[in-house]
């Protein structure tokens, strides 16, 4: 937690209001999102019991298994989950667009857009996960065949389930990630998992949050009471009043989650988002065109090569979220500033025309001195970006102290055009205030794995190919 | 009648168990809990009379579910149970275990006869020759008082070296599990690993449990082998810090009392009398905690030991927001914490003012 997000959290305790903690959307939030709550039966391994699912927040669909312990009943549910499912999944691969790949010598195609899901919690990302892996090799022949949509389904639960783990990408979203991450509560992370106090934080403030501690709950688990007082007796008199009891149940959750979409869609969108939701789309095209040619559900467990690789491609988008989320955020970008990976200072000289003629060929090197009062933890040769001027480089050259804080001089490079004189704009002026961070968006290549057949010894060696 | 039994007053007195023993170290700087458990007092009883409930039941659905996975692998002498501890032998990462003892069920009976199970529990363990003993049950001295221990059934002989068995309901989904369910149950595993030894000697008693579960989304059981090395040093630890419950009990006022006949305002006074330590993970694990947060409101420390650590361990919010406004004067230990609270303030006023 840094220290920025703590002092929202103090403010949010003492006004008995949510803070904010972000001044734009990290998030893409979609114009038809579908939403899905899931409700899995205590005790069993995923047992779904119920889900209320749908794309409008007038027409919520309830799917619920009146017996959650029959098998059958289970496989027809996941069925008329599939039915609710996959054709919205499915709508967005129509239309495609060409993007240019090797540097414009070659083109790929995408599709123009892409399915979002979202869940109340975390918890419910975790149940799809989970029933993605217990469909995806059903058998649609055999002892116990199940309808060939839910394999599919498993495979398309799986595919979300394991583009949500990829940091920034928002296929499947949750709210309680979603809300958490623009508002501060006043109170702990463990109570701001429960999406319906999070929720009335937010909206309503601290002793609605309080009121709403007490449920209904947001699933997938269910209250012991509820399944001990109300569940049990009707799933054992096999009442025909259980659609309406969850019904209810979930009612309150399916509108906090609709009305979640439009607090977010209130804020205004970070200039990375559509950067971010292009890579989604690329995700989801390739798998379209996965289960067009050649289908195999995803393998139960990654080999050693394609978990590694997995690992860094996790990392780098970590990484990669951390520095753009700064970049389009002040209010982010301060955490950096506190902690001397970022300063903001004012252009004090600047000498644009510079050029560097010691080299094979002169090369234009502006440079520029910036006074600043905050503390400045980089080094003379360090090379900082400014978010205003995202593909230009600033060489620290020196760093003098002053009376009240320090002087940077910088080099800069980059970002200029190609003339040995600066496009007017480009190089910051005297007087500007100015922003300077040790993060780059540059490009971090991926490390060489090895090919599966030639996994090391130290990584249990090459996967033993099954009949 | 002795302090302990003053303290809890007429009211059958509340055992502890493996999961409260797990429990009290995960918060050993609880006062309140400590001496609370030492006593013996009904915690639910408590909150609930005090107007501060908590809601820590269990769903049928999991407590029959967990039940009839236990039955099928205790069903015909532990068969099942034998082949799947067998199976998990034979995989290259454990030691193989050697089958063929006996079956002993110790049988589950009434408070009463604590003290003749233990004893047989203590007999059956000498004598050496068992394969799977069920229900025994282990003594520990926890803060001075003697606890009984009720593992689901322990041990199994390998070689010369017992081995605890967990049965646990929760699922492993291709060789997962949840890691709050799984560290849990090695926390447990561990207190009666420690109890073991304590009666048997260090040498005698392996540190790798046996935990049974169900495999991916059937019932049927797989076992897996844990170390809880880790789990036991931490519980060594903790519990002889508890060791001194006993003082702390016998140094409270004489009025103190948390008898649940005794009108509020009196059991209010009396819990005042002992510190609590709130975190919110307490929420999920201690049956007066809704209390404990509702007395630590204003504290940093209620909104997570993250946030109170990123706000230089101030104490409370008022402090924190005067340091970061500049209203409060730093006292010279705070002067680091305070120049780091101004600095964020003027930052995210700056960033939010555009």
């Amino acid at each position: 937690m840094s220290t920025l997000v703590a002092l929202a959290r103090a403010q949010a305790f003492a006004a008995g209001r949510a803070q904010p903690i972000a001044t734009v959307r990290h998030l893409h939030v979609h114009d038809e999102p579908m939403v899905l709550i899931p409700l899995a039966m205590a005790g069993e391994a995923n047992a779904p019991l119920a889900a209320m699912i749908g794309t409008s927040v007038s027409a919520p669909r309830l799917l619920v298994v009146s017996q959650p312990r029959n098998r059958d009943e289970r496989f027809a549910f996941t069925a008329a989950l599939a039915e609710e499912l996959l054709p919205y999944l499915e709508s967005f691969a129509t239309e495609t667009e060409a993007v240019p790949v090797d540097r414009g010598r070659d083109v790929r195609h995408r599709y123009v857009d892409a399915p979002q899901v979202w869940v109340p919690n975390p918890g419910g990302a975790d149940f799809l996960r989970l029933l993605g892996r217990s469909t995806r090799f059903r058998r649609t022949d055999g002892d116990h065949p199940v309808p060939p949509v839910v394999p599919l389904l498993g495979q398309w639960l799986t595919f979300l389930a394991s583009a949500a783990e990829m940091p920034g990408s928002a296929l499947l979203a949750n709210a309680v990630q979603a809300l958490g991450m623009h508002w501060a509560t006043g109170q702990s992370a463990a109570e701001d998992a429960q999406f319906g106090s999070l929720y009335a934080w937010i909206t309503a403030g601290a002793a609605a949050a309080r009121e709403a501690e007490r449920g209904p709950v947001a699933g997938p688990a269910t209250d012991p009471e509820f399944d001990n007082k109300v569940l049990a007796p009707l799933i054992t008199a096999s009442s025909p009043d259980l659609p309406e009891v969850i019904r209810d149940l979930l009612t309150p959750t399916w509108e906090r989650m609709w009305h979640s979409l439009d607090l977010l869609r209130s804020l205004p969108a970070g200039a990375r988002v559509a950067t971010r939701w292009d890579s989604d789309r690329d995700t989801y095209s390739a798998f379209v065109e996965h289960l067009a040619e050649d289908g195999a559900p995803q393998p139960r467990r990654d080999g050693a090569v394609a978990a590694a690789s997995r690992l860094q491609r996790l990392e780098n988008a970590a990484a990669r979220y951390a520095v753009q989320r700064a970049f389009d955020d002040p209010l982010v970008m301060a955490e950096y500033r506190l902690t001397g990976a970022a300063f903001g200072g004012v252009v004090t000289l600047a000498n644009p025309d510079r050029v560097d003629d010691s080299g094979k060929r002169p090369v234009l090197r502006p440079r520029i001195m910036v006074a600043t009062t905050e503390p400045v933890r980089v080094e003379a040769g360090a090379s900082l970006t400014s978010p205003a001027r995202p593909s230009q480089k600033a060489k620290v050259i020196s760093v003098t102290p002053t009376a009240d804080g320090c002087d940077v001089l910088l080099e800069l490079s980059g970002g200029m055009g190609r003339k040995l004189v600066a496009e007017p704009g480009s190089v910051p002026a005297v007087g500007e205030r100015i922003l300077l961070t040790t993060l780059s968006e540059a490009y971090r290549p991926g490390a060489a794995f090895p090919d599966p057949a030639e996994t090391p010894w130290t990584h249990g060696g090459p996967p033993v190919t099954s009949a | 009648m002795s302090r302990v039994d003053q303290l809890r007053g007429p009211a059958p007195r509340k055992r502890h168990n493996a999961r409260t023993i797990a429990a009290l170290t995960g918060n050993p700087g609880c006062t309140r809990r400590a001496v609370l458990d030492a006593a013996g007092v009904d915690k639910p009883k408590l909150a609930e009379t005090i107007g501060f409930p908590g809601s820590f039941g269990q769903s049928r659905f999991a407590l029959a579910r967990g039940n009839a996975f236990e039955a099928m692998l205790k069903a015909d002498d532990c068969a099942l149970l034998r082949s799947v501890l067998a199976e998990a032998g034979s995989t290259p990462v454990s030691d193989s275990f050697v089958f063929g003892g006996s079956y002993e069920d110790l049988g589950e009976d009434s408070d009463d006869t604590l003290d003749a199970r233990h004893a047989r529990t203590r007999e059956a363990l000498a004598a050496g020759d068992i394969g799977l003993l069920d229900h025994p049950l282990l003594t520990l001295s926890v803060a001075g008082q003697t606890v009984y221990l009720e593992p689901d059934l322990i041990a199994a002989q390998r070689g010369d070296m017992l081995q605890v068995v967990e049965i646990k309901s929760f699922a492993i989904v291709d060789g997962q599990a949840d890691s709050a369910a799984v560290s849990s149950a090695a926390v447990q595993a561990a207190v009666y690993v420690l109890a073991l030894r304590r009666l048997l000697g260090d040498d005698r008693v392996s540190h790798e449990v046996v935990l049974v579960c169900p495999e991916n989304f059937s019932l049927q059981p797989v076992a897996v082998v844990l170390d809880v090395r880790k789990q036991l040093s931490t519980l060594r630890r903790q519990l002889s810090r508890l060791a001194s419950v006993s003082s702390l009990i016998d140094a409270l006022p004489p009025g103190v009392t948390f008898d649940v006949a005794q009108p509020v305002p009196a059991l209010l006074a009396s819990l005042a009398a002992v510190d609590a330590r709130y975190a919110p993970e307490c929420l999920s694990a201690c049956e007066l905690s809704v209390y404990c947060r509702h007395e630590a409101t204003g504290s940093t420390a209620a909104l997570g030991r993250p946030v109170r650590d990123a706000l230089g361990g101030v104490a409370t919010v008022d402090e924190a927001l005067g340091l970061a406004a500049g209203t409060v004067l730093p006292t010279p230990e705070q002067t680091e914490a305070a120049a780091l609270l101004a600095a964020a303030a003027r930052l995210r006023n700056e960033a939010l003012s555009r």
